[in-house]
């Protein structure tokens, strides 16, 4: 069904991100707009590049504040970017107009962290899941209730039937991330945005979900940008990986060579962070000083120095780009050659 | 910790709730001791009891819920004879608790020093303020909040420095046990490891015994030293973590173990995916409550509720599977290593 070709020009990719910056103006007072004639700005996300494979996993990883977010849904244009460049299969989605991005829609779904406050309390699992079939197949109108069935089956709400009208408050946590997987699932999209999708379920649901998803990726070829805080759990699904500090990436690459050989202070303290559950590998590692700074003025030079306990003179003047320092991998640091074997 | 000395007994624990469905007992008949000075991990998922369980320590839990049934043995005292004023001397002076949501937890129109010469001069009106206000700098330097901060105001700190704050509250009344109920659950990785060392600290520094609840199985790996794993209202499993890690005994913990993302490359590439979702404790499942997810489960598993007994000294299980012979080859191949 999906009109999706391998012998579109754009190639291997099907995601393409240039330049993204997002800033969020920041509300002051009347007196202070009187008095004051320079706005302040969030810089959310600020000059972040990327590319995602078809099929492909991209992981975006970071703290709270990192931006994260921020990049998933201006990507797909649930928010309206400051400057950048999105292609999507190879189209530019800002000259796309209203209609035609509407359109564009179907094939760019999103799944929330909570299944909960994603559904309408009120409707039935079954008219949730074919909200998208109304808007986007309504000439197959007949075959809607039948898809919905087929869904729900796939995503395991079996038997389909004893589900298609219960309401959300009927149903098991898992069970409500799978209607919404199903329903972001229904329009035959082609990248999925799934904003922390497990963050939310127990351990024991979390494995089942995250084993879910990997399954319909091979079935229906999807491809998935998984934002996650946990480090661990990206190990899982993701094949490349983004580590974002303040609204910028400070490490990208193919996420076992990242893993294997974090390049960044950054990625090194984050991953140390991460509690391995086993009593016998305790961390000995001391945590980086400070914690994550405004983003309304972040540091000068490289956004990590303050924190950084390798931080040179060069790292509070100058800004480091990411450089492709291995192959698959790229960093933004001054001194990551100090990292390498 | 050599010599392990009880500070707090639990006995046949249960807490009931009631509910338009009937009585739900969130917290069914547990026992178990928490010793001086230990990091105990009581783990589980949602609706297991785990917080309950945290509260009912403390006799806070509130109606339409009570304590049904048991004894709370508090340094030789039945908690559970004590009379409001005795009570509330308790909370604080005693055992405090750390909740998840720091912000919830602090007065935002009371600055830092003041939360805590309120908590000194309630449970000592004798102390006067300058003592106080001397008594909680030197605690708070310790624990990294600067003496400027202590005249921000709650909204003014970081999530890190609020929950230290919570901390420095639970200290400075010099408490023998601290609560942490999911207490780094909403904290940033590098945050929440910072705050792991510093409850390593204060349990070396002041001796306190730190009971932390949570469903993060990685953090009680990193943490503590002894572990309670809870399903459906019940204790199922209890022991020294290295033991408990190495050598899970009851079905439930070995695959809650398996299911546990590790970040480490070299560890498994795959989750194990346990069948099922926890029960709805208004029906619990009859005889053992994990018996419909239970790979190995009998007929007598869903006859009769098996017994949490000690299997070998400090290790405690509650699982019909569980088999003496078992425990006597883990015992063996213990001594082979």
């Amino acid at each position: 069904m999906s009109e999706t070709s391998t012998l579109n020009n754009s190639g291997d990719y099907l995601v393409e991100v240039n330049n993204l910056t997002k800033w969020f103006p920041v509300q002051k007072s009347i007196i202070d707009q009187v008095f004051t004639k320079e706005r302040d700005y969030v810089r959310a996300v600020d000059g972040v590049s990327f590319k995602i494979r078809r099929g492909g996993v991209l992981g975006l990883a970071g703290e709270s504040g990192s931006g994260k977010t921020t990049i998933g849904r201006v990507t797909i244009g649930l928010e309206k970017k400051t400057k950048g460049e999105v292609f999507f299969d190879g189209i530019n989605l800002s000259e796309l107009s209203e209609e035609e991005l509407r359109k564009m829609r179907r094939r760019m779904q999103v799944i929330f962290q909570d299944p909960l406050a994603s559904l309408n309390p009120r409707m039935s699992l079954g008219s949730a899941i074919v909200q998208g079939l109304k808007i986007h197949y309504p000439e197959l109108k007949e075959q809607h209730r039948d898809m919905v069935l087929e869904m729900m089956e796939r995503v395991g709400l079996t038997p389909a039937r004893f589900y298609i009208n219960k309401f959300p408050q009927q149903i098991s946590g898992g069970q409500r991330q799978r209607v919404v997987i199903a329903r972001a699932l229904i329009t035959k999209p082609d990248l999925i945005l799934a904003d922390e999708p497990i963050a939310m379920a127990d351990v024991s649901v979390r494995a089942l979900l995250l084993d879910l998803m990997i399954q319909l990726k091979k079935e229906f070829n999807l491809t998935y940008i998984f934002i996650t805080h946990d480090l661990a759990t990206a190990k899982y699904i993701c094949d490349d990986i983004a580590i974002l500090y303040l609204g910028k990436i400070a490490e990208i690459g193919n996420l076992k060579e990242v893993y294997s050989l974090p390049l960044h202070p950054y990625t090194q303290a984050l991953m140390a962070a991460v509690p391995v559950p086993d009593p016998h590998k305790r961390r000995t590692q001391s945590m980086p000083a400070g914690e994550i700074p405004n983003p309304i003025h972040p540091p000068s030079g490289c956004r990590f120095h303050p924190r950084c306990p390798f931080a040179k003179d060069i790292c509070s003047q100058e800004e480091p780009i990411l450089r492709e320092l291995l192959p698959e991998h790229q960093v933004a640091c001054h001194i990551a050659e100090n990292f390498m074997k | 910790m050599n010599e392990k000395q009880v500070l707090m007994q639990v006995k046949d624990l249960s807490v009931t709730y009631e509910t338009r469905l009937g009585p739900v007992s969130a917290v069914d008949g547990i026992t178990f001791d928490i010793y001086r000075g230990e990091i105990l991990g009581l783990v589980g998922e949602s609706g297991c009891g785990k917080s309950t369980m945290g509260k009912a320590l403390m006799r806070m839990i509130q109606p339409p819920g009570w304590i049904s049934k048991g004894q709370l043995i508090f340094e030789g005292e039945d908690i559970m004879t004590y009379d409001r004023n005795k009570m509330r001397d308790f909370r604080g002076r005693k055992v405090s608790m750390i909740f998840q949501d720091p912000m919830t937890s602090l007065n935002p129109v009371q600055r830092v020093d003041q939360h805590l010469i309120e908590a000194i001069q309630v449970h000592e009106p004798k102390t006067i303020i300058e003592k106080a206000l001397e008594r909680a700098n030197i605690l708070m330097e310790r624990l990294g909040i600067q003496k400027e901060r202590m005249s921000n105001y709650p909204h003014q700190l970081s999530g890190g420095m609020r929950q230290r704050v919570m901390i420095g509250l639970g200290l400075v009344l010099n408490a023998n046990l601290i609560i942490a109920d999911e207490a780094t659950t909403s904290l940033d990785v590098i945050v929440e490891a910072k705050l792991v060392d510093q409850l390593k600290e204060i349990r070396d520094e002041f001796g306190v015994t730190l009971l932390v609840i949570t469903h993060n199985i990685a953090l009680v790996a990193e943490l503590c030293d002894r572990v309670a794993v809870m399903y459906a209202g019940h204790i199922v499993e209890l022991g020294p973590i290295e033991e408990i890690f190495d050598n899970p005994l009851h079905p439930y913990t070995k695959g809650l173990l398996l299911s546990v993302p590790n970040i480490k490359l070299d560890e498994r590439e795959e989750l194990f995916k346990m069948a099922g979702e926890p029960p709805n404790l208004t029906h619990p499942p009859f005889g053992c409550r994990f018996h419909p997810r239970c790979p190995k489960a009998t007929a007598i598993c869903e006859e009769k509720e098996p017994e949490f007994r000690e299997v070998t000294p400090g290790r405690f299980v509650k699982c019909w599977l569980v088999k003496d012979y078992q425990v006597k080859e883990m015992k063996k191949a213990e001594v082979i290593k």
